[in-house]
């Protein structure tokens, strides 16, 4: 049975020269009831049309895929309907063979970071409807392709866990006694936003550095440590053998604070702003050393 | 082939905890995940981890609570030992630094919850999950324990006696995702399996798209009997256009449902006049649904959830991520406008069937989670109830499949002589059996026993052979149309309301699906990271579990916690305190029950109405 309905490279559904998207990522910083009209109306002219996205194809193991290229897909548009819905149709209608990850579609999971024209950003908490046509979609940048949309993350798990990334109080109460170890709302505040991190990769692939330097421990590795040494819950020794891992050569100096990081992460956490905090906790560390 | 002690199967959250509990216990562990462990779907929980901590609470109402929202269908001692290993467990996050919610006092948070009679729900914000699954990880990294992710487990490479409870397991097979390879990992001690739910077997659902019942199918194939599957919770929360969930600590902390006249239905059509938004999530399920049946749905699909009177602050406290999930995936702004919900498929309370310490039925195979069946949840779980459930049970698992001596467990397992045997409940098909080609069941034929390796090898020998001919096979049906059938069949027909004309219908549909599934063939030609080939296995997994769901509401002909049978709506305590087990028996499926044990510790739980 073939499903070739709409083959790549097939422009048998005719792009519409009308349909512009809002694209603007700025507009994604914006908070407030403006955005909501705005994303009703997009939808609105969207309804009864197709998208037409452009997915980047790769497989080294079969011939016609080896070379790198884009296929085209027209999908038919539905309300709420995001990037990841997009290829999940082309898909799931069209090329079974079009690979991605993904999983829990509600941004918790971290696995469907593409490169959505020009910018990192989750597929499930992208909304087709804010992008401008057609969609670009492809791997992460400066991560080796494994296929399709699927890139290798293997380094980023190395850097996540250079950094000891567990709670490594020794001295915490028994457990037996049910005595929780107290610690205060304004502390849990403070490592709030950090420990929001999904393990996406975004922020280290939009990251010049990182993508120059392979040793760079890289933004989401140095917040997973900010999380830890603001917890005041492990005690200072801790905190300061923690300082130590992050003032390596390829730690956090290397950060030259573009806040790409920042401005990708889906989670919003303020990344630059955490590394910038540990370089002056840094600091005031080593004025007591020397 | 590799080689460890105990082998988990699965990340989430029963996994990482059976793991670090194995480990503990001096076993030399692995996990296999067909996800990154921080992927697995534990991560989505929002509302929390019910343990009775605090003054004035203690762990006998938490187990009241539980055998009542359970209709009595829970079994007590799983019931108690649940609620008397919560607190532990849960402090026990907190020491491995999960970043819970706090009082002013510093002591962690609890709110609130559907079904509780003491706000004993223990949260971090409305990410509870996330913090989770990400704080256990972290304990699995400072382990060094070994995992294979992204290694997707097709078999469980067991004996073949041929009573499953003489059988052996010793161990698993799985493929590489990234290279395509296909080996065998060896347990010398125990297979824990940890896969989560199979909430895909519908399509409205608050799943992910990995809660495909993976391991309820491996286990069932290899002779477990898989426990009350017609329970299936449909969460009265869920956003209408994709089945994102928003908890029901959105409720617990105040938050109102309204129909489109604008009335509070839970009070003022009378559905639960005591606890309203509270009651137990099949009654307000059910209510919703009526009130839409009834005309009063908006845009005759769906209800209001509203939390703007929480106030800004109180929201972004406790319920921040649930405005960005309403922002994002409904274009709603929680603080300004109510948000719209509706039932969605959320949580299988049956499973694959366990004593209290995890163990099958099969020699040394274990379950714990979402995927097994204690049972704790009986007939409808209280929301808190799965978190603490992964733990206790979790770390139960992983003791005991390392060697620990956990005592004798009081649940029986498997066929024996406290069971009752058949039914005569006319089935309008016959299910089960759907051909070789797409078998891919216990290890050897030949009825011979051979060594563990033997077994192992045989299996791999299975496994490769099955792949090859699905890659081989050039044309025929694809995966995602049969799927497709599937999960609108469930949808359709055993949705919230069943009844036995519907359910036989969904049984003719997956039976369709099943002959159709002799054809299923895989389009794409690598054996690099082949999603194809992998959704064509889970598919055959989900009509496997979708059958037994469907089997199990026809013939549970009563009504009972989330169970709810048109033809008779009313609870019948004298022919169904018992749970319903379906076992795979030489390609078809065989139905059987087990009596509830409502006698605990220090009493025995007489069955009530259930009234809220
Ligand atoms: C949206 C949502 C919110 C929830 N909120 C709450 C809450 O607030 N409180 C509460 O108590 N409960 C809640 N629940 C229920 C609870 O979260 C789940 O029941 C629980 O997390 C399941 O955990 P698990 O470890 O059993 O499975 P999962 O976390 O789903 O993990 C399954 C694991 O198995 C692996 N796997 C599956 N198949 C295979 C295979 N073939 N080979 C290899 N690996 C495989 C996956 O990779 C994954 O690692 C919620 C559920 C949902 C869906
Ligand atoms: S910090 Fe943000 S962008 Fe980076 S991995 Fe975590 S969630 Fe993704
Ligand atoms: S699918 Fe899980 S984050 Fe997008």
């Amino acid at each position: 049975m073939s499903t070739q309905q709409a083959e790549p490279e097939s422009q048998e559904a005719p792009e519409d020269p009308e349909m512009k998207g809002a694209e603007s990522p700025a507009a994604e910083e914006q908070k407030g009831g403006g955005m909501v009209d705005e994303h009703a109306e997009k939808r609105a002219e969207l309804e009864g049309e197709t998208v037409h996205i452009k997915v980047f194809r790769y497989d080294p193991e079969v011939e016609g895929k080896q070379e790198p290229r884009f296929d085209d897909f027209h999908v038919p548009f539905e309300k709420g309907m995001t990037v990841l819905d997009s290829v999940m149709y082309a898909r799931d209608e069209y090329d079974s063979s079009l690979t991605f990850r993904h999983s829990c579609r509600q941004a918790v999971c971290g696995s469907d970071a593409f490169f959505v024209n020009g910018k990192q950003r989750l597929g499930c908490k992208t909304q087709i409807s804010d992008l401008e046509q057609p969609v670009r979609i492809e791997p992460l940048p400066h991560q080796e392709v494994v296929k399709d949309l699927v890139v290798d993350m293997d380094h980023f798990y190395d850097q996540m866990h250079t950094v000891e990334p567990y709670f490594q109080d020794e001295d915490t109460p028994a457990t037996d006694d049910l005595e929780e170890q107290r610690q205060s709302p304004e502390n849990r505040e403070k490592i709030k936003m950090s420990s929001r991190c999904i393990w996406c990769g975004a922020c280290m692939s939009s990251c010049n550095i990182a993508a120059g330097d392979n040793e760079y421990l890289g933004p989401a590795a140095i917040n997973k440590a900010y999380k830890f040494a603001m917890d005041d819950r492990e005690d200072e020794q801790i905190k300061e053998h923690r300082l130590r891992i992050l003032e390596q050569e390829h730690g956090v100096w290397r950060c030259q604070t573009q806040f790409s990081c920042t401005e990708v992460c889906p989670k919003d956490i303020p990344l630059t702003e955490h590394i910038q905090e540990l370089k002056r906790e840094a600091v005031k560390k080593n004025l007591k050393f020397w | 082939m590799y080689e460890h002690d105990v082998i988990v199967v699965g990340a989430g959250g029963a996994g990482l905890r059976a793991a670090i509990a194995a480990h503990e216990a001096g076993a030399d562990v692995a996990m296999v995940s067909k996800l990154h462990p921080v992927r697995s779907h534990t991560g989505a929980a929002e509302g929390g981890i019910n343990a009775a901590l605090q003054e004035g609470d203690d762990w006998e109402l938490h187990a009241y609570d539980t055998m009542k929202g359970s209709d009595y269908l829970g079994d007590a001692p799983a019931v108690e030992t649940l609620a008397k290993n919560s607190p532990e467990e849960t402090i026990n996050l907190e020491h491995w630094g999960m970043p819970f919610s706090r009082e002013e006092d510093g002591r962690v948070s609890q709110r609130p919850f559907g079904g509780l009679s003491y706000p004993r729900t223990t949260y971090a914000g409305a990410e509870t999950g996330h913090h989770l699954l990400h704080t256990m990880y972290e304990q699995v990294v400072k382990r060094g324990i070994q995992v294979y992710d992204e290694w997707y487990v097709m078999n469980l490479a067991t004996t073949d006696e041929a009573d499953p409870n003489d059988r052996e397991c010793h161990g698993v097979v799985a493929y590489d995702v990234q290279s395509g390879n296909i080996e065998g990992f060896k347990a010398n001690q125990g297979v824990v399996l940890a896969t989560g739910g199979p909430g895909q077997a519908f399509d409205h659902t608050t799943n992910a798209v990995s809660c495909t019942g993976d391991g309820h199918a491996m286990a069932y194939r290899a002779g477990a009997p898989l426990e009350d599957m017609e329970f299936i919770q449909f969460h009265p929360t869920s956003l209408p256009s994709t089945g994102v969930l928003i908890s029901e600590g959105v409720r617990g902390e105040g938050g109102i449902l309204y129909n489109s006249e604008g009335e509070r239905f839970m009070f003022e059509h009378g559905y639960a006049n005591n606890s309203g938004e509270l009651a137990s999530r099949d009654v307000v399920a059910r209510a919703e649904l009526t009130e839409v049946q009834e005309g009063r749905g908006v845009e005759d699909e769906y209800v209001h959830l509203d939390m703007r009177h929480l106030g800004e602050e109180r929201i972004m406290d406790r319920l921040e991520n649930i405005l960005h999930l309403a922002e994002d995936f409904e274009g709603v702004d929680g603080l300004v406008e109510p948000m719209p919900v509706k039932p969605g498929q959320h949580y299988a309370m049956g499973g694959i069937e366990v004593d209290e310490n995890g163990q099958t039925c099969v020699n040394g195979l274990y379950a714990a989670g979402e995927c097994a069946c204690v049972s704790v949840h009986g007939g409808n779980r209280l929301g808190g109830n799965a978190l603490p459930e992964l733990i206790v049970f979790g770390k139960r698992a992983g003791r005991h499949a390392a060697g620990e001596d956990l005592g004798e467990p009081e649940i029986r397992t498997g066929y024996g002589d406290d069971v009752e045997d058949e039914t005569d409940a006319d089935l309008p098909v016959q299910p089960g059996e759907a051909g070789l080609d797409t078998a891919g069941g216990v290890a050897a034929d030949g009825g011979v026993t051979a060594d563990a390796e033997g077994i192992l090898e045989r299996t791999v020998e299975t496994a490769r052979q099955r792949v090859d001919r699905l890659m081989d096979k050039e044309d025929g049906v694809q995966h995602a149309e049969i799927r497709a059938k599937l999960q609108k069949a469930m949808t359709d027909y055993v949705n919230v309301f069943r009844t036995e004309e519907g359910v036989k219908k969904a049984l003719r549909l997956i039976r369709e699906c099943r002959q159709e599934y002799q054809d299923v063939y895989v389009d794409d030609p690598s054996r690099t990271f082949n999603t194809d080939l992998q959704q064509t296995i889970e598919t055959r997994n989900l009509i496997d579990v979708a059958e037994t769901i469907a089997l199990g509401a026809l013939v549970r002909n009563e009504f009972r916690g989330a169970h709810w049978r048109q033809e008779n709506q009313i609870r019948d305590d004298e022919n169904w305190l018992k749970h319903t087990l379906i076992s795979w028996d030489e390609g078809e499926p065989s139905i059987f029950y087990r009596p509830v044990i409502l006698e605990g510790e220090n009493k025995t739980y007489e069955p009530k109405e259930r009234s809220y």
